[in-house]
């Protein structure tokens, strides 16, 4: 792998019955890529959260990837609600989902602690009534 | 141990054989919360839960876990099965609880019997 690859994936909000569809093709191109089975599941873990948080909070949004010698960069931005309390969305256990997405097992509160715990590098920007922005890098050379 | 073994103690129902049932069993992780099951279950790891829409596979292709089983007689709806057909994940239903289906599976795997 020399040159980077990039590619991007369109997510509608609501559209909970093709969730997880661009995390899996993401996951299918890393696995051809012959990464290792622990970069392949933080970066599973890492983007498919990131789409849920699309498809349970925003309108539409967009996953974009490039794939480097030295990294994985994933950044999910949307148009959404943005978040009031970025600190506290950070905490674990702090969710404003409503009950019946958490009757699907989902708004735990553990979705972005998640991204931050598998990313190298982690970056929220949030606007309210406007959207949200993450950015995560998963290094490849020496991982954590 | 492979997964048609803990079928056919267990009496199992499969839903959608789309994973096959000659998959090795790691271990289990019981849990009903999809985060927790992406953060803490481990390849190979046969999921119990009384979840049943659709994203449960999603999970479970992520996480390459061997199975899904949907306890206290609950049927996961068409869209699930036909989602796990695709992504060849293997659904399976009890009428036990959760709690008696983990102590029966960790019996297996443990003891190698019940």
């Amino acid at each position: 792998m020399r040159e980077t690859i990039e590619g991007s994936f369109q997510l509608i909000g609501g559209n909970f019955a093709r969730a997880g569809e661009a995390s899996i093709e993401l996951k299918r191109r890393l696995t051809e890529l012959g990464l290792s089975e622990e970069i392949i599941r933080r970066v599973s873990i890492v983007t498919f959260e990131a789409e849920m948080n699309v498809i349970i909070y925003a309108a539409a949004g967009w996953l974009r990837y490039s794939i480097t010698p030295e990294h994985i960069k994933i950044v999910v931005e949307d148009m959404g609600p943005g978040i009031e309390d970025v600190e506290s969305a950070m905490q674990e256990g702090y969710s404003t989902a409503p009950e019946w997405v958490r009757e699907m097992g989902w708004g735990a509160g553990m979705g972005l602690p998640n991204m931050k715990k598998n990313s190298d590098e982690f970056k929220i920007d949030a606007v309210v009534g406007e959207g949200t922005k993450v950015e995560m890098v998963i290094n490849l050379s020496r991982g954590k | 141990m492979k997964l048609h073994e803990i079928v056919n103690e267990l009496s199992l129902q499969v839903k959608s054989y789309g994973g096959g049932l000659e998959r090795d069993v790691t271990g289990g992780y019981v849990s009903d919360l999809l985060s927790d099951v992406m953060a803490n279950s481990k390849e190979g790891n046969l999921w119990i839960t009384l979840q049943t829409h659709e994203n449960i596979v999603a999970v479970a292709s992520l996480r390459n876990l061997a199975g899904i089983i949907i306890v206290n007689k609950r049927e996961p709806p068409w869209g699930t099965l036909k989602k796990a057909e695709d992504e060849k994940i293997t659904i399976m239903t009890t009428q036990m609880s959760a709690f008696e289906v983990a102590g029966k599976i960790y019996q297996l795997l443990i003891c190698g019997h019940m």
